[in-house]
């Protein structure tokens, strides 16, 4: 009996994925998040989904959605994990899913040649490919407002203001602690390029990804070292461990910037006041101070709609979660001006991404009046390359501590181009640019 | 009734030793076989060919990798995720440098180096034994791990430092990169599997495999019946590895198209680990079994939330579906400690019976 | 020349030029040793006593650890959540006992094993499902640990002993004290030894292998514990701290999975052997080989002591 049972249970278990049924067509715009609330990472995917989340439903409760048409929004849970994406990928693309959105690297990698194919434009924003920044090759994906190398640049031109001038950098010595992956070895040819350029040294300190927690020996080699900067393509448990251990070792903290994957509230709260000065890189606004914000609090959080507690609402990761539902709303709002049409699929966004245009006053006009630099998106230029500022830890809260600071475009762009070319030559036969490109509003 | 071999007259020694005595088992295969081939391909969509047959069937042929060297040999192996990865990054060298080979030789020909690595790792194995090998293999996941991140030539030099898969194709038709269709990709596969399945049945039958055998049942015995132990361990790793190293460049290759070092990193040691001991040591069959339960439940798992309404968020599903799955873990192994393979067997024992059970 | 130089000389001028960096790189791999012993010390107990190679040590290590602060977030005072969270290893104990061990006994090491890894995947579930994914701070300073550094001057440079890993090394020490007296001393010590030597003799002299196991299990779970929250402070609470437990597996089979004193002196060998190879040897390698390293050394005792450097020996007959 009880062996007939186990089989039966087995056998439904397992005959359940095959009858998966086809999604019934819902009235409305499909955008499937990928979410990673779960595992190892959940830390930062917690606050970017709720932030989301958050905003989308806000436009349904406050505009019923954008342009008329509700907006159906469904997370599937990834964990981060690789395998978990491109199920959750194939599970939802019977859904017409109008964008993608992968939140992890390595799905990110798996998604890129689907795109065009799938036809669903994949919207990584500053993470996932680099050299995607290349709308010729990469006409489906779009990664703004920059990119790593992007931002390892404005590190650059940041310490070159602080020390005073570019050409005070010579003779410095600027250490890179990475994690030892693909994501963390991305700013190594920048930062290289750039040490040739201005005559500094750079030292590499790699953190291999199941030593996140245990650091010591690394920070050991950096109080020899004496590093004058040192920048940090952190992830995860990995930053307020290096924070931790740069304490230690009395690393002066405010020669200590983290990429903007550093520079959450879970990653320096750990190291609490004894990382004061500490800062790290951004490019969404911190901070519950803007009308859209107030309307999510409003339309939202008040009415109990949601998984975020009241005052986690406006913290860094949350609030970059809102900028990016921000850009897949307006890349949507662009492809129905675009098409004229209400109810649009994957190829119109990627038009209307191509055609994002989102300058100070539209900033203004959405409710987040200087949330993010204005972003400008090109059939050519699928990044934009923008703003960068950097937002400082004083013991308790992030604030933002410096203007917006430009890449060094005139170093960043010959990588992201040869970056391009390698990987179209690499993937023989990738397919040509066909899509025609659209006029930019 | 229908399954019985009364009247099934063996009338040669190679008739009586055949891999399937039973005409009804041969039958049984031939079915199987017509439905992967016509059945699948005919009504299957991407989610049904490219998320659970392709990765069912690549999960599997690792897990008789690691069951040829755990099941039948008796050494325990945790690098198996890094055997995969050899195997991965040599397919991708080859490809690389011999363009104009067909990309399935190539991924057969992975193996081989992956065997090679196998066969350096397994060298300790004459001398340690049991959990302490175990962790000795350890070693080899984690050096190896660290070599796919760190040697930029294995990636070749591409800047997201990850196995970008090259359009390949077969006869005009793409099998590997973006274009390639599920269905060439799951073809390619299910003959991979199938060949590679029939040969592994052929040497666990043959002398080889009865060397292994005795090896794992006791190796001090074998040693004294004159099997020489040190060679016969080290063939185990290197077939082993062999059908990992296939697997884990089909998986690059012919399922994820391009792939970070991170997914052969322990996890995938473990999982397979897991697909060997639920589906049953020392069985072939149980190594398919093995892989539908731990890659599929967990699918299936989360995809009923959604298809029944049952209203739960995403993320509690996903806890969910961990605190399940641990939980029939423990189950099945309490309840059939020699995995799934021996409840089919019991299955079979009471068909053969049915319908009068005495 | 220039690479042997690198390999075999430079390194030990460094050590000479700069004592300071030398100790505290001693001291560094001193405390590391000791947090990897204390897990090791949970993997030595439970399978000394049952046989059961407990994989799950590293998510129990995590588990404990945010049980204590998910217990302080929701309003309970830091010791009282400590007493509760001891409380719920114990029930963990029992529960392992009753559901898991007790069905499965006589089963292979590897079946055994491999349900230690569904224990895994259950916690892992129910840890995030009961307190949240999310990762943690420890409550280091409610629970009176010492923040800061003592900074210790000489003519040569610095060292720096933080006050968190000296109490990280005294508790731990402390705890290792305990334990061996508990199993020398006493009655239940005495039964657990016994049923480390053979289940059968243990069983016929009336020993109750069910309450030896909830025993070892409990104790492996209060070395969690402690350990979640030596490295909580060190870093922070969440669930990728379960990888640590990998770090004591080359602990283990060095100093042999049955002896308490081996998981000890192989913590110590391994936690200063890879701060000392890392810190000296590592950057001709481009660093990061800390992960490896630790396995080679061990394998390395291992090719001429196959059972660890205290683990029992191994007869075999036919």
């Amino acid at each position: 009996m009880r062996l007939k049972l186990l089989a039966l249970g087995l056998a439904l278990v397992i005959a359940a994925p095959a009858a998966v049924t086809a999604a019934q067509a819902e009235d409305g715009i499909y955008i499937p998040l990928m979410s990673y609330r779960t595992g190892p990472y959940s830390g930062a995917g917690i606050a970017i989904f709720n932030g989301m989340h958050d905003y989308l439903n806000m436009l349904n409760a406050r505009d019923g959605g954008v342009g008329g048409v509700r907006l159906i929004v469904e997370e599937c849970e990834t964990g981060y994990d690789t395998k978990k994406g491109v199920e959750c990928y194939d599970a939802t693309k019977g859904k017409h899913p109008v964008v993608s959105t992968p939140y992890s690297t390595g799905i990110t990698l798996q998604l890129i040649p689907k795109a065009s194919v799938d036809k669903i434009p994949v919207l990584s924003m500053a993470y996932g490919l680099s050299a995607s920044a290349d709308g010729n090759d990469f006409p489906w994906v779009f990664n703004p407002p920059a990119t790593y190398w992007d931002g390892a640049s404005a590190f650059i031109r940041h310490i070159a203001d602080v020390e005073g001038g570019f050409a005070k950098l010579k003779g410095k010595t600027i250490g890179l602690v990475h994690l030892d992956a693909p994501y963390g070895k991305e700013p190594i040819p920048l930062l290289q390029a750039l040490a040739k350029d201005y005559g500094f040294t750079l030292k590499l300190y790699p953190v291999p990804g199941a030593q996140m927690q245990n650091q010591t020996s690394l920070w050991l080699d950096v109080r020899r070292d004496r590093p004058d900067w040192i920048f940090m393509q952190g992830w995860g448990a990995m930053n307020p461990t290096a924070l931790k251990e740069a304490i230690k070792v009395s690393f002066p903290m405010d020669h200590f910037i983290g990429n903007w994957w550093a520079g959450g509230e879970d990653d320096v709260r750990p190291a609490g006041p004894e990382a004061k000065g500490y800062s790290a890189l951004g490019f969404s606004g911190v901070g519950q101070n803007y009308p859209a914000i107030h309307d999510i609090l409003k339309y939202v959080v008040d009415k109990g709609n949601t998984q975020t507690p009241k005052e986690k609402v406006g913290e860094v990761l949350y609030n970059r979660g809102v900028m990016n539902a921000v850009l897949i709303v307006e890349a949507i709002r662009g492809a129905q001006r675009l098409t004229g049409k209400k109810q649009v699929t994957g190829e119109d966004v990627r038009r209307g991404l191509e055609t994002l245009n989102i300058t100070e006053a539209r900033w203004k006009e959405l409710g987040l009046p200087d949330f993010a630099a204005p972003i400008h998106l090109s059939c050519a230029d699928h990044n934009g390359h923008n703003g960068i500022y950097l937002a400082r830890w004083d013991g308790t809260k992030w604030s933002k501590a410096s203007g917006w600071i430009e890449p060094i475009k005139d170093k960043v762009l010959p990588l992201i181009d040869s970056a391009a070319n390698s990987y179209v030559s690499a993937n023989a036969g990738w397919p040509k640019r066909s899509e025609a490109c659209d006029k930019s509003s | 009734m229908l399954y019985r071999e009364v009247g099934q007259y063996k009338s040669s020694y190679a008739a009586d030793m055949a891999v399937f005595p039973i005409l009804q088992d041969r039958i049984g295969i031939a079915v199987i076989l017509v439905i992967a081939y016509v059945v699948f391909p005919l009504i299957g969509n991407d989610f049904l060919l490219n998320t659970i047959l392709i990765p069912f069937l690549i999960f599997s042929l690792a897990a008789i990798g690691l069951n040829l060297l755990t099941g039948y040999t008796g050494l325990l192996s945790l690098g198996t995720g890094a055997f995969m990865g050899v195997g991965a990054y040599a397919c991708l060298k080859l490809t690389t440098i011999f363009p104009h080979v067909n990309i399935l030789i190539w991924v057969l020909v992975s193996g081989l180096f992956s065997s090679a690595v196998g066969v350096l790792f397994g060298l300790p194995s004459l001398r340690i034994k049991g959990f302490y090998l175990a962790v000795a293999t350890l070693a080899a996941q984690f050096f190896l791990e660290w070599c796919f991140i760190r040697i930029p030539w294995l990636y070749n030099y591409s800047v997201s430092g990850a196995i970008e898969v090259p359009l390949r194709t077969f006869m005009g038709v793409p099998m590997t990169g973006p274009t390639a269709t599920s269905l060439t990709r799951y073809l390619a596969v299910l003959t991979i599997v199938v060949v590679l399945t029939w040969v592994a049945s052929n040497i666990v039958h043959g002398r080889i495999g009865r060397m292994w055998m005795s090896v794992r049942d006791m190796d001090l015995a074998a040693e004294l019946i004159g099997i020489r132990l040190f060679r016969t361990k080290l063939l185990a790793f290197a077939v082993s590895s062999f059908y990992c190293g296939v697997a884990g460049a089909m998986m690059v290759f012919l399922w994820y198209g391009g792939a970070e070092a991170e997914v052969f990193a322990i996890d995938q040691s473990f999982l397979i680990l897991f697909m060997v001991i639920i589906g049953g040591l020392g069985t072939l069959i149980g190594s398919f079994f093995g892989s539908a339960l731990i890659y599929i439940l967990p699918i299936g798992l989360r995809l009923i939330p959604g298809n029944f309404g049952v209203p739960i968020r995403p993320a509690a599903a996903e806890q969910l579906t961990f605190v399940i799955v641990g939980a029939l873990i423990i189950v099945f192994l309490v309840v059939e400690p020699n995995g799934l393979a021996r409840l089919w067997q019991i299955g079979k024992q009471k068909l053969r019976v049915w319908p009068f059970p005495y | 020349m220039h690479v042997l130089y690198l390999i075999f000389v430079d390194p030990f001028m460094q050590m000479v030029h700069s004592p300071d960096l030398l100790m505290q790189t001693l001291w560094d791999g001193l405390v590391g040793g000791v947090l990897y012993a204390l897990i090791a010390l949970g993997f030595v107990l439970i399978f000394k006593a049952s046989g059961v190679f407990n994989f799950a040590q590293g998510i129990m290590v995590v588990f404990a650890a945010l049980t204590l602060v998910g217990l302080h977030e929701h309003g309970v005072p830091a010791f009282v959540a400590l007493g509760l969270t001891v409380l719920v290893m114990l029930v963990l104990a029992f529960g392992v006992e009753r559901l898991m061990l007790r069905p499965l006994v006589n089963q292979s090491e590897i079946i055994l094993f491999m349900a230690t890894f569904g224990l895994t995947y259950f916690l892992i579930g129910f840890g995030q499902l009961v307190f949240g994914g999310n990762p943690k701070v420890m409550i280091a300073q409610d629970l009176y640990l010492p923040s800061g550094a003592i900074e210790w001057k000489g003519h040569f440079g610095f060292v720096s002993f933080q006050k968190i890993d000296i109490a990280a090394v005294i508790i731990a020490s402390i705890m290792v004290a305990v334990l061996a007296v508990f199993f020398q001393r006493t009655r239940i010590g005495r039964a657990l030894r016994a049923v480390a030597d053979s289940h059968q003799a243990a069983l016929s002299v009336g020993i109750s292998l069910e309450q030896i196991w909830v025993i070892v299990w409990f104790a492996a779970g209060v070395v969690a514990l402690t350990t979640g929250i030596m490295w909580g402070a060190r870093s922070e609470v969440s669930f990728s701290l379960q990888v640590i437990a990998l770090k004591a597996l080359p602990v283990l089979i060095l100093g042999g999975f049955t002896s308490i004193p081996g998981a000890i002196v192989g913590g110590l060998i391994i936690g200063i052997g890879e701060k000392l190879g890392e810190f000296y040897w590592g950057p001709l390698l481009g660093g990061g080989i800390e992960n490896w390293l630790a396995y080679v050394i061990a394998l390395g005792f291992l090719i001429f002591r196959p059972q660890g450097l205290f683990g029992e020996k191994i007869i075999e007959r036919i």
